[in-house]
């Protein structure tokens, strides 16, 4: 396989000079023949970002296709790594539980589906399942869309799929207009394994406080979200 | 019926985000699985925290980090497909849905009730012990059996319904409670109510006299 992958290494590109512009360079050469397919991909438009992932993540499931996990590995395995060194500082710790992480991204490729958000947001679910596991000594208990006593939305998860590489854009652009104050917080819940609770003492703040924060952090995002033009 | 009690943000949260004690987590997903309106908000929390993730300052060294893993995954063999568990294969959809049934490890038909004073129970076991969760059976007409409120309590009916000061709670209905909250639930007249109650584990003392008289004061 001759895939060249050059994310996170700062390839310049010329004809569009953004500073968090990126080049995938994507050669799939199948069986000796040379093309050289280009797409590049800025890391800033979440949208064509997890578009891409899920054509990677759909090749892993359906041909073990190596030189595309290279790629899912390359974006998401340095990210998953300084999230779990957010609670440790032993890098040796951070780094076995990333590999953990993407070795079940690798074995459960199969089994990912539009319905378990996008392919950031699954992986996400992954990592922070592995943390749960080794940190809290805890399982993770999660609903089964397949169980009999699971009750449906009414809208199709078709719709649902449509909308979710839109809305990975749309979520990370409203992100950027919270509130200092309420970006905090969510980042130290997600990052920092704060519950509401303990995030009020660490702060100082009323329970009361954090709570609408938080409230108003959601409300602010769906907003966005629901605002499809 | 549909579902009147819904769980709030800050608690959507910490489901997400990994920090709730399993049995809170274990109570969260179980209403998840029967409310599509909770489900598709806490969609949208859970993906913030993949926007985060997209957006976090990565580490650096990939390359010996590929090299590494890309052997593991050279040598592991193929994932073979689990067969889905299920609880009951009966023809209609069990009362407990999961995540609930495996962790309780069959429906409520099998269970084996453990009596107590005005009501039978049955402890669910969590690995992580933070939070004690339960099956509470409440005869119809009874009210919940006398608790103390330490922290947090969340209760997800399953079957039959309770009412207190709130309003009255169906299946799929969650109520959190914490310690400020005195109510009284009462089980409604026309059926035994079931529902998962899930509370802060006891505080343990060191002191062994402490932990002897724990009962007797209350704590």
């Amino acid at each position: 396989m001759t895939t060249v992958l050059s994310i996170g290494q700062a390839t310049c590109q010329t004809s569009k000079p953004l500073a968090a512009q990126r080049e995938y360079a994507v050669r799939p050469a199948p069986r000796g023949v040379a093309r050289t397919d280009k797409m590049a991909v800025d890391l800033n438009d979440k949208k064509a970002l997890n578009i891409l992932m899920r054509q990677k993540l759909f090749a892993v499931a359906t041909s073990r296709d190596v030189a595309a996990f290279e790629e899912l590995f390359r974006y998401y395995g340095p990210r998953v790594r300084a999230y779990m060194a957010k609670l440790c500082r032993d890098g040796q710790l951070a780094e076995e539980l990333m590999q953990e992480t993407m070795v079940a991204v690798w074995n459960k490729a199969a089994l990912y589906s539009p319905d378990k958000g996008n392919v950031s947001t699954w992986i996400f679910t992954i990592a922070r399942n592995q943390r749960i596991d080794h940190w809290r000594k805890a399982n993770r208990p999660d609903f089964d869309p397949n169980d009999p006593a699971f009750v449906p939305a009414e809208i199709t998860p078709a719709d649902a799929a449509f909308d979710m590489n839109e809305d990975a854009d749309r979520l990370h652009r409203a992100m950027e207009t919270l509130p200092p104050e309420q970006l905090e917080l969510l980042k130290l819940s997600f990052f920092e394994e704060a519950s509401h609770g303990s995030i009020s003492e660490k702060l100082g703040l009323p329970l009361g406080t954090v709570k609408s924060r938080i409230r108003l952090a959601f409300a602010k995002l769906r907003t966005a979200l629901e605002d499809r033009s | 019926m549909s579902i009147v009690h819904h769980l709030e943000e800050d608690i959507l949260l910490d489901h997400a985000a990994g920090t709730l004690a399993e049995g809170f987590s274990l109570a969260v997903a179980t209403h998840l699985a029967i409310c599509p309106a909770c489900r598709e908000r806490y969609a949208m929390i859970e993906g913030t925290g993949g926007a985060l993730l997209e957006d976090i300052e990565p580490a650096t060294d990939t390359d010996a980090s590929w090299q590494s893993l890309r052997t593991r995954i050279a040598g592991a063999p193929l994932p073979t497909a689990k067969p889905a568990r299920r609880g009951s294969a009966g023809g209609s959809a069990p009362i407990l849905p999961e995540p609930l049934r495996s962790y309780v490890g069959s429906d409520v038909d099998a269970i084996h009730w453990k009596a107590m004073p005005g009501a039978a129970q049955f402890i669910i076991q969590t690995r992580d012990g933070r939070a004690v969760a339960r099956l509470l059976r409440i005869p119809a007409g009874k009210p919940v059996p006398e608790h103390t409120h330490r922290g947090m309590e969340m209760t997800l009916v399953l079957s039959g319904a309770f009412s207190d000061e709130d309003g009255t709670f169906t299946r799929g209905d969650i109520e959190i409670a914490d310690g400020s909250l005195t109510h009284q639930p009462v089980a409604t007249d026309d059926a035994d109510c079931i529902c998962l109650a899930v509370t802060e584990a006891p505080l343990k003392f060191k002191s062994w006299i402490v932990r002897l008289f724990q009962p007797v004061l209350g704590i």
